[in-house]
């Protein structure tokens, strides 16, 4: 199996975010990681690899600082990379980003390309559908499971509220990909050694830009969410704020 | 007259009741912006629901009918809305942010070469420009934004972002009309099987009137015992963000979220749990939130109405001593 595993860097979750001056987007001066989903679907295209062999090819679209994500995948066993380096990459739409990752990989034919389910900054949820419907294949979203079988895959996808349901699917196709679906490996010292040497292909801005047009949706204004609800902020050491605590539980909430 | 489209969903051939939400968020962008307000449902005999929708105030209701779209396949879906969008042309087209619009609007919305404005809170009309306001970074942040192109601009609403109740009914059933959509053989590439549940819900954590809630700040699996002390000094139900039910930490019936149980509790005690828009959409309508976390900046305070910024494992163990004080 060819897996393609598209990847994105995003803040560090604990991190604390500033906006910029024009307040259109946040201060890039932050600390970043992989974007949590996308994990999950390295690890998943490692372990399909491992039961059933081939190449596990990590793509990303970003600026230099994203390499980091590619070289922690090569790291834990991906084969090799394709970074889209621009600092422009960042402000496209879902539907650009997915044309731009197309075309950048339109001479390699994959069996399966994943993405996680959804990104931690813009939470669009919907580079990958693109990807497959540029590409022309067939997609399921929120995976939690997948098996070959004789005629494709079969998949688990997730439902709302516990529901799961088995879908067969032919291949080549996308899928996005669920946090949990799999337990996140480290990447071993001799994996790292060993990602310095593996192939990580630079891809301009310039090379997919005929394949792109422009943004369809923009952001206007970024800013911190106005409070809808009127916080009491409790303080004090720990035993009195127990204290403070337990009389809200009485006498504002009454559950005691 | 520009046209806005509401598409609600059912599943099995009952609506899905977010879809009153839906219908509630098109009937006040059409009042803001004089546009004209349609509905359609999807599917294959949904007539009924083609009826239940027309008494509310709408212009008109489509009942979009194949064969094939039973059960749902994000192809026949999106090859037959793209049919109907073609035929009746409309300049917004809004759905509920469920997991089956997730599915199949990012494909249509790219079949249509247009865009996809995904779970939204609100909207603001300005100066004849509509913006669409949804959440960025987990919720730290909201952005406003805009769309251009030709094409219908989808948007989908978050769970909770307008009300229900609030859906104007119509001083008569608005017209129905039938639209079948042509599905050729070999559009539809996946076989979807029965929907299942994985186990027997062991808990039913929509009936708890208290609910102790963990997140990624318990920080080891030993540490839920202390969660599980007040949650018992309390008289509640234990429960967990996604993080800790991935992890094994509890098990998955106790997770609460998009993908786990939607709850709205007497109280509602966050622990640990930063917020993400996952989570809140679970219990943002509870009647008391207190959430301690160690992170001031954590979304999860946008939305408490007790807020402590400080360390679980120093307020947890007095806590529990003083609600077992109170209780006697």
């Amino acid at each position: 199996m060819k897996i393609l595993v598209c990847m994105k860097q995003v803040p560090q979750k604990d991190a604390p975010l500033k906006l910029n001056e024009a307040g259109t987007w946040i201060r890039e001066d932050v600390s970043y990681e992989v974007n949590e989903p996308d994990a999950f679907a390295l690890e998943e295209a490692l372990r399909q690899k491992e039961k059933h062999s081939g190449e596990v090819v990590v793509v990303t679209a970003g600026p230099a600082r994203a390499s980091q994500v590619l070289r922690e995948a090569l790291a834990k066993g991906a084969d090799r990379a394709i970074h889209l380096e621009d600092d422009g990459f960042v402000a496209l739409d879902a539907y650009n980003t997915a044309r731009a990752i197309a075309a950048a990989v339109k001479d390699d034919k994959f069996d399966l390309i994943f993405t996680g389910l959804q990104s931690d900054d813009y939470g669009y949820a919907q580079t990958g559908v693109i990807l497959a419907q540029i590409l022309g294949l067939p997609h399921a979203t929120i995976i939690m499971q997948i098996e070959k079988t004789d005629a494709g895959i079969r998949v688990k996808r997730e439902l709302e509220a516990g529901f799961f349901q088995y879908v067969d699917m032919p291949l080549p196709a996308v899928l996005t990909i669920q946090s949990g679906i799999n337990k996140l490996r480290y990447a071993t010292l001799i994996g790292i050694k060993q990602a310095k040497t593996k192939p990580m292909r630079k891809v301009t801005m310039a090379e997919v830009q005929s394949a792109m047009g422009s943004n369809l949706q923009k952001i206007e204004k970024l800013y911190v969410p106005q409070k809808s609800k009127n916080t009491e902020f409790l303080e004090g050491p720990p035993a009195e704020v127990a204290k403070k605590l337990v009389d809200k539980l009485k006498n504002d909430i009454r559950v005691i | 007259m520009d046209k806005i489209l509401v598409i609600v969903e059912q599943r099995e051939g009952k609506l899905n009741r977010v879809s009153w939400e839906t219908i509630a968020a098109g009937q006040a962008i059409a009042s803001s912006t004089g546009w004209a307000l349609e509905a359609a449902v999807v599917g294959s005999g949904v007539a009924a629901i083609a009826a239940e929708i027309s008494a509310k105030k709408l212009g008109k209701v489509y009942d979009v009918e194949s064969a094939k779209l039973e059960p749902y396949t994000p192809d026949a879906f999106a090859h037959g809305l793209k049919q109907f969008l073609e035929k009746h042309p409309a300049k917004l087209v809004l759905l509920p942010h469920t997991y089956q619009v997730r599915d199949f609007v990012p494909k249509l919305a790219t079949a249509l070469e247009t865009t996809a404005i995904s779970d939204v809170i609100g909207y603001r009309y300005e100066s004849g420009k509509l913006l669409f306001t949804r959440q960025m970074f987990q919720g730290k942040f909201v952005a406003d934004v805009s769309f251009s192109g030709s094409g219908p601009c989808f948007v989908t609403f978050q769970n909770g972002s307008f009300r229900a109740d609030k859906v104007e009914a119509g001083a008569a059933a608005a017209p129905i009309e039938t639209v079948n959509v042509d599905i050729p053989d070999g559009i539809v590439r996946n076989k979807p099987q029965e929907v299942f549940k994985e186990a027997k819900q062991a808990v039913d954590l929509t009936q708890a009137e208290i609910i102790v809630s963990v997140g990624r700040g318990i920080k080891e699996q030993k540490n839920i015992d202390l969660a599980k002390q007040l949650a018992d000094a309390l008289g509640g139900e234990l429960a967990a963000s996604r993080p800790i039910c991935d992890n094994g930490w509890l098990p998955m019936d106790r997770q609460i979220g998009s993908s786990g149980q939607t709850v709205a509790p007497k109280l509602y005690l966050a622990l640990g749990i930063s917020g993400a828009i996952q989570h809140i959409v679970g219990m943002k309508g509870s009647r008391s939130i207190i959430a301690i976390n160690k992170d001031s900046e954590a979304p999860i305070f946008e939305i408490a109405d007790y807020a402590v910024v400080g360390n679980l494992f120093d307020i947890v163990p007095p806590l529990i001593e003083e609600v077992k004080k109170a209780k006697g």
